[in-house]
C-alpha cells in the first residue's frame, strides 16, 4: 500500500506489541478462574484429601486395619503425613482431577460460541492463533493449579492430622522430610504433566461444537471411556497410547532411586497428545465459521 | 485536502460479488456489491433473514465468503483483519456478555483481546467508554443483572473502545422499548457527527430513514438498491388521495384531468397528481357530482420506493 493513511500508519508504526499478549493471558485466567464453575471444582479438589485425612484418621483411632484397599500410599499416611499427598493424588487422578480439567479445557472455545463472546474477541481483534494458545495456555495453567490446590490441601491436612518427618520410600530406604518435599513437588509437576493430553483432547473437543455444555460432557466422558479402555488387557496394543495409561506412574518417584522408564513414557504420551490434538485444534478453529 | 486515506477512494466497504452459502446449501448472501463511502450513516436494510448479519460477519472476518472479495478501510478481509480490525468498532447480532463478569471487567477483557491497544491507557478508556454510554455507575455492577438495554449499551461501549474509523453495528435496537430505542439512536447520531463512517443495519424503515444518508436494501440474499436516502426516497411520486362514496365516477374525473396510474380502493381512489393545480381537479370533482370527503396529496416516503422497487410492501411482520 502505498497511500498514506493516518490511522493505519499508526497502528502500523507501534504494530501489535508482543508482551501485550500477556495482557489477554491474564485476563483469561481471571475469567476462567472466576466462573463460579471453576470455583466449585477447585473446591472439591481440596475437600478430597481432607475428607481422606479425617477417614484415615479416624479409622486408625478405632483400630481397624488401614491400607486393606484403597488409593496407593493410604497404609503410609498414618506413619507419615506427606503421603497424604500422593494418597490424594492417586484418589483424585483417576476422575476428580480429569473431570476438573475436561471441563475446563471443553468450555474454553465452546463456551464462549455459546454466548457469543466469541465472536467480539475475534473482532477485537484477538487474532485465531493467539487466542487459541492463549486458551491453551490457560487450560494448562489450570492443569497445575488443580493439582496443586489437591497436593496442598494434602500437605495441610496431613501435618495436622499425622506425623511429620523422615519418611521411607516405597523402596525402603529413608529419605529427609526435605527430601520428601521435593519429591512431592516433582509429583505435582509429574501429575501436572500428564493432564496436558486430556487438555489438548478437550481443547480440540471445544473447537468442534458450539455447545458449552456438550464439550465439557464429551471430554469428561471421554475421561471415563479410557479409564475403562485401559481395563481390557485384550487392548493391550491399544492401551499404552490411552492418555491416562500411565497417570499413577508418578508413584515411581517415591522410589529410590527414581524408576524413570513409566515415567519417561508417559509424559511422552502427554507431549504427543498436545502435538496431534493441539495441531487438530488450530486447523480446525483458524478456518471455522464463526456463527454464534 | 488532508492526505488521501484507502477508504475514501473506494469505499469504506466495498465487495464484489460477495457470497455466502452455508453448509445446508442455504444461500444466505448472492453477489453482494455494495459501496459504503467514507463519512456516511449507511443504512443497510433488510427484513429479517435477508442475509444483513451473514453480510457483516463476512465483512468482520467471522465468516469465510463463498465466493467474491470484501474489503474494509481498503484492504482486503479477512487477511488484513489484524489492521483493519483495531479501527473498526463492532456490534454483531446483539451483545454477548460474560455474566460473572462487571459491566467495566467486560470490557477491560475486550480491551486486552485487542494486540494493538495500549494497556496503560486501558482503564481510562474503558471508564470513557461506559461514561459515554451512560453506564458509568453500573460500571461495577455483573453483566447478568443488566436490562437488554444497557447490554445493548455495554455492546456499543465496546465499539468504542478507541477511536473508530468505522463503526458496524447489526441491529442496534433490536429488542428495545420506545425509550431505548431513542437513546441509542441519539449515540448514533453523535458518533456520526464525529465525522465516524456507521454502517447500520436494520429490519425498520423509519429507523433508517431517520439516521441514514445512504442506504442499500437487502431481500433474500440479494441487493436491490443503494444509494443516497434522499434519492432513493425521490424515486417514488407523491400521491393524490380522494375519499368519496363514489369511487367510481371519481376515478374517471381523475383520470380525465390527466393523473396517472389511477386506483380505487373501497372509498379511496389513488393517483399520481396532474401536472396541474390541484385545486382545479378539484373543482373538476365537485363539477361532476363526486362528493368528496377527503382530498389529499401524501407525501413520497421511503416506504413508497421500496413498493416500486420490490413490488410488495416492507413488512417485517411477515
Ligand atoms: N449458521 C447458519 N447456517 C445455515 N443458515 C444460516 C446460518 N445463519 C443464517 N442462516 C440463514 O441465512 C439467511 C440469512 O440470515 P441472516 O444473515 O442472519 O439474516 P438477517 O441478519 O438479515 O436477519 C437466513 O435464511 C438464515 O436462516
Ligand atoms: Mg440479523
Amino acid at each position: 500500500m502505498s497511500r498514506a493513511d493516518p490511522a493505519t500508519a499508526v497502528a502500523a508504526e507501534r504494530g501489535p506489541a508482543p508482551l501485550w499478549t500477556l495482557g489477554l493471558l491474564r485476563s483469561e485466567l481471571l475469567t476462567t478462574l472466576r466462573r463460579l464453575r471453576a470455583l466449585v471444582l477447585l473446591g472439591v479438589l481440596a475437600a478430597v484429601p481432607v475428607l481422606i485425612g479425617v477417614v484415615v484418621k479416624v479409622r486408625a483411632r478405632g483400630g481397624g486395619s488401614s491400607g486393606a484397599a484403597g488409593p496407593a500410599f493410604l497404609g503410609q499416611v498414618t506413619d507419615n503425613g506427606l503421603f497424604l499427598v500422593c494418597t490424594a493424588l492417586a484418589a483424585t487422578l483417576p476422575f476428580f482431577l480429569p473431570m476438573a480439567v475436561g471441563v475446563v479445557a471443553g468450555d474454553a472455545i465452546a463456551g464462549e460460541a455459546d454466548v457469543g463472546t466469541l465472536r467480539y474477541l475475534l473482532v477485537a481483534p484477538a487474532g485465531r492463533t493467539r487466542l487459541l494458545l492463549v486458551k491453551y495456555a490457560t487450560v494448562v495453567v489450570f492443569c497445575l493449579l488443580a493439582t496443586l490446590v489437591v497436593a496442598a490441601s494434602a500437605l495441610l491436612t496431613g501435618v495436622l492430622l499425622f506425623p511429620v518427618g523422615e519418611l521411607m520410600t516405597i523402596s525402603g530406604t529413608t529419605i529427609s522430610f526435605t527430601d520428601g518435599l521435593l519429591r512431592a513437588l516433582l509429583v505435582v509437576l509429574v501429575v501436572a504433566a500428564s493432564l496436558i493430553g486430556i487438555a489438548s483432547l478437550g481443547l480440540f473437543v471445544s473447537t468442534l461444537t458450539n455447545s458449552g455444555i456438550a464439550a465439557m460432557a464429551t471430554t469428561v466422558g471421554l475421561v471415563v471411556t479410557a479409564q475403562i479402555l485401559d481395563q481390557f488387557p485384550q487392548l493391550h496394543a491399544v492401551r499404552p497410547y490411552l492418555f491416562s495409561h500411565y497417570w499413577l506412574s508418578f508413584a515411581d518417584l517415591m522410589r529410590d532411586p527414581v524408576y524413570w522408564p513409566d515415567l519417561v513414557h508417559g509424559l511422552g504420551l502427554q507431549v504427543l497428545y498436545a502435538a496431534v490434538f493441539g495441531s487438530a485444534a488450530w486447523a480446525r478453529f483458524s478456518t471455522k465459521d464463526i456463527n454464534t | 485536502m488532508g492526505p488521501v486515506r484507502p477508504g475514501a477512494v473506494d469505499g469504506v466497504i466495498a465487495t464484489r460479488g460477495l457470497t455466502k452459502r452455508y453448509r445446508g446449501g442455504q444461500l444466505a448472501v448472492d453477489g453482494l456489491d455494495l459501496t459504503v463511502p467514507a463519512g456516511s450513516v449507511f443504512g443497510f436494510l433488510g427484513p429479517n433473514g435477508s442475509g444483513k448479519t451473514t453480510t457483516i460477519r463476512m465483512l468482520m472476518g467471522l465468516v469465510e465468503p463463498t465466493s467474491g472479495t470484501a474489503r474494509v478501510l481498503g484492504l482486503p478481509m479477512p487477511r488484513a483483519a489484524r489492521t483493519v480490525l483495531p479501527q473498526v468498532g463492532a456490534l454483531i447480532e446483539g451483545p454477548a456478555l460474560y455474566g460473572h463478569l462487571s459491566g467495566r471487567d467486560n470490557l477491560l477483557r475486550l480491551d486486552a483481546a485487542d494486540p494493538t491497544a495500549d494497556p496503560r491507557t486501558r482503564r481510562a478508556r474503558v471508564a470513557a467508554a461506559l461514561e459515554r454510554v451512560g453506564l458509568a455507575a453500573a460500571a461495577g455492577k455483573r453483566a447478568k443483572a443488566y436490562s437488554l438495554g444497557m447490554k445493548q449499551r455495554l455492546g456499543l461501549a465496546a465499539a468504542l473502545l478507541r477511536p473508530r474509523r468505522l463503526l458496524v453495528l447489526d441491529e442496534p435496537t433490536n429488542g428495545l422499548d420506545p425509550q431505548g430505542m431513542r437513546e441509542i439512536r441519539t449515540l448514533i447520531r453523535e458518533l456520526a457527527a464525529d465525522g465516524t463512517t456507521v454502517f447500520l443495519s436494520s429490519h425498520l424503515l423509519d429507523e433508517i430513514e431517520q439516521l441514514c444518508t445512504h442506504l442499500a436494501v437487502m431481500a433474500r440474499g440479494r441487493l436491490l438498491a443503494q444509494g443516497a436516502t434522499a434519492d432513493l426516497a425521490a424515486g417514488a411520486r407523491d400521491r393524490l388521495v380522494v375519499t368519496t362514496p363514489d369511487p367510481v365516477e371519481a376515478a374517471r374525473v381523475l383520470k380525465e384531468q390527466g393523473a396517472a396510474d389511477v386506483t380505487a380502493d373501497g372509498d379511496r381512489v389513488t393517483g399520481e397528481p396532474p401536472a396541474r393545480d390541484l385545486a382545479e381537479v378539484n373543482a373538476a370533482l365537485v363539477a361532476a357530482g363526486v362528493r368528496v370527503r377527503g382530498f389529499t396529496l401524501r407525501r413520497a416516503s421511503l416506504e413508497d420506493s421500496f413498493v416500486a422497487l420490490t413490488g410488495e410492501g416492507f413488512d417485517v411482520a411477515r
